[in-house]
């Protein structure tokens, strides 16, 4: 019953990632496209935590954290390279 | 029912819940109109999606195997705090490079403060 339910939550949450990825091909602006792929990059963390449920392991911890800071800083560079058309900038005085 | 099977119906049952909320806020992600309106579904509801599911990660793992996992804590308290965060700096970078809002919203307050603040530099 508990291998169910896992594994029901898991084929949710790849429904969850197929729509996020239909939004990123039909989405009209680029702050769409960046909202759908930070979705994206939570639900993996998601999926993450319920494979190592279901696989009954502790290995794949770290794994969480790491995609928790890389899909922080993706949305984060993108919304800067929205705001001023450069990801890092150079001169500080404007 | 024992304490375990009992701690692994509540880990299973928290990352199901979570897992529907998650879907949930795919459905907003899907139908709703324009990306402001998009970004509740995108941030709220999809927050306390992962933050269930890895809540019932750590309670399956704390009463089946008696390991408090560190890692899934740190990654709770990151998500949580780094998610509203995120979705707040793409709203304001959507909007300041003008991004419509959709036809039905009404108003649109922040339009004559952004206007002044263009006229200005």
């Amino acid at each position: 019953m508990i291998n169910t339910m896992l594994t029901i939550s898991l084929v949710l949450i790849s429904i969850t990632i197929v729509i996020a990825v239909l939004r990123i091909i039909l989405g009209p602006s680029l702050p769409d496209r960046v909202l759908a792929l930070d979705v994206i990059g939570v639900n993996l963390i998601a999926s993450i935590a319920v494979i190592s449920v279901l696989m009954n392991t502790k290995a794949f911890l770290e794994v969480i954290l790491i995609l928790g800071i890389l899909s922080f800083i993706g949305t984060i560079a993108y919304s800067k390279y929205i705001l001023r058309g450069v990801v890092v900038e150079r001169k500080r005085d404007r | 029912m024992n304490v375990n099977a009992i701690g692994e119906f509540v880990g299973a049952f928290l990352i199901l819940i979570g897992s529907i909320m998650s879907v949930i806020s795919a459905f907003g992600l899907i139908r709703l109109p324009d990306v402001y309106t998009r970004s509740h579904a995108a941030t709220k509801s999809s927050t306390l999606a992962v933050l269930l599911t890895l809540l019932g990660a750590f309670v399956y793992f704390w009463t089946t195997a008696h390991f408090i996992s560190v890692r899934l804590l740190l990654g709770i308290v990151f998500v949580f705090l780094t998610a509203p965060v995120a979705g707040h700096l793409l709203v304001r970078s959507a909007y300041r490079s003008k991004v419509k809002l959709a036809d039905i919203s009404g108003t649109d307050d922040l339009r004559e403060v952004l206007r002044k603040e263009e006229k200005e530099q």
